[in-house]
């Protein structure tokens, strides 16, 4: 299946992309794709990142066929 | 003619709405890219009474997006010099500027005397205060932060919705200011009008306010979406349940064998762990400046390098201290882990 995810934040910064197209294998819920796209990024606190899959906070769905997974870090920035 | 002619006019409005706008009190905690806006914008809509929160001073790096401080403002407290040019905008507006910042003793007895909470705050710790705060106080607030290009929004304790503990349930210590990452000065002129309109939406009681969602602008992309969120009710009970604690974030120091010592305020986050870390405010140094070793290297630290590169000068022109080194960079750079 092709998910597409989109990276906000530091995480765009660490991904280097704002976007980009996965072919995934298996079953995957949303934290386990969160886990492969963060590994090997410098991200200190990767457990603040939060998922939105289609538009909805959810971290624990099952990922299908053309979703969009958004990664959310927090900004504390004024 | 009235000043508020051209609003009343708008049906969402009125005469009705213009008195509730009369009547509403807002507090503004933190008057920087955010706050300086979304105050104006509020003033001229004629809210009744505006309070402003900030502990900083004004300094000349602040004037490409802090709107309404002008040049011969830096070095005085951007609380007082807002209120100041503020009630040059309205006369009818009242005023109340509180010039510390917001901490867990203070923070219910402030929030409980206003209706709407606008966060113009560039720190974790204060966002997760004012979230707790309000909770408690069955207050909405109006959330905004940045980060370079982008911005987040949302309303959150809005009537019974989510807060922002329901977004982001863990405190994290990455406070990232822009000071360190840099930021185009109409950013937080975006995000804090944005924070405005959701203000005189949840005053007026019309329109549809911003809650259960999180708005994500990119400014240079020229894009954004809009994120649903929902309650998570055990992170609303905790708070209900463990009122309000101090959110001290620690953390360890890299090299536990050297002396420290912190030059920052004490409320500032996060705080290093260990025996031989010494906080002494900047302006403390002079009262206290015995405690500190002068016979082995000490390591000064602040939040960026340039508050304990002062401390360093006071220190070694005024009590002759040889031993100090400046951590260039800040807290950051020698945090473990």
């Amino acid at each position: 299946m092709k998910v597409t995810v989109k990276y906000f934040g530091l995480v765009a910064e660490a991904a280097d992309k704002s976007e980009e197209v996965m072919e995934l294998k298996g079953q995957l819920t949303a934290s386990d794709l969160k886990a492969q796209c963060l590994n090997g990024l410098s991200i200190a606190d990767k457990d603040s990142v939060q998922i939105a899959v289609n538009q909805n906070l959810d971290d624990k769905i099952n990922l299908k066929d053309g979703d969009e997974v958004a990664l959310l870090p927090p900004f504390a920035g004024g | 003619m009235s000043r508020y002619d051209r609003q009343i006019k708008l049906k969402e409005v009125g005469p009705e709405g213009q008195e509730k706008l009369c009547n509403a009190k807002v507090l503004i905690v933190g008057v920087g890219g955010l706050g300086c806006p979304a105050a104006m914008y509020l003033v001229g809509a004629g809210v009744g009474k505006i309070g402003l929160m900030d502990h900083d001073k004004v300094d000349i790096s602040n004037l490409h997006r802090q709107v309404l401080f002008q040049e011969s403002d830096v070095g005085k407290p951007k609380a007082l010099v807002a209120k100041e040019h503020l009630e040059k905008q309205n006369s009818e507006v009242q005023f109340e500027s509180y010039e510390e910042p917001l901490t867990s003793d203070n923070a219910q007895k402030i929030i409980s005397q206003y209706d709407v909470i606008l966060d113009g705050t560039d720190n974790f710790e204060t966002k997760y205060l004012i979230n707790d705060a309000c909770l408690l106080a069955d207050k909405p607030w109006v959330f905004a932060s940045i980060y370079k290009n982008e911005g987040q929004l949302s309303v959150f304790n809005y009537s019974d919705g989510p807060t922002y503990r329901c977004v982001f349930p863990k405190s994290t210590r990455q406070n990232i200011s822009c000071e360190a990452t840099g930021v185009l000065g109409v950013l937080p002129g975006i995000l804090g009008t944005l924070q405005a309109a959701e203000v005189l939406k949840v005053i007026l009681e019309t329109g549809e306010v911003l809650s259960g969602k999180l708005k994500l602008i990119n400014m240079m992309q020229a894009s954004e979406q809009t994120i649903k969120i929902n309650k998570r009710p055990e992170e609303i009970e905790k708070i209900r349940k463990e009122g309000i604690s101090p959110v001290y974030i620690d953390c360890d120091l890299k090299y536990a064998e050297h002396w420290y010592l912190d030059v920052r305020e004490v409320f500032e986050q996060p705080k290093p762990k260990g025996k031989k870390v010494l906080s002494i405010p900047l302006n403390d140094l002079t009262s206290r400046y015995q405690e500190i070793p002068n016979n082995q290297e000490v390591f000064v630290f602040c939040q960026s390098g340039k508050r304990s590169k002062n401390a360093i000068e006071i220190l070694k022109n005024e009590f002759g201290f040889h031993n100090l080194k400046n951590v260039e960079g800040g807290i950051e750079t020698i945090i473990d882990g």
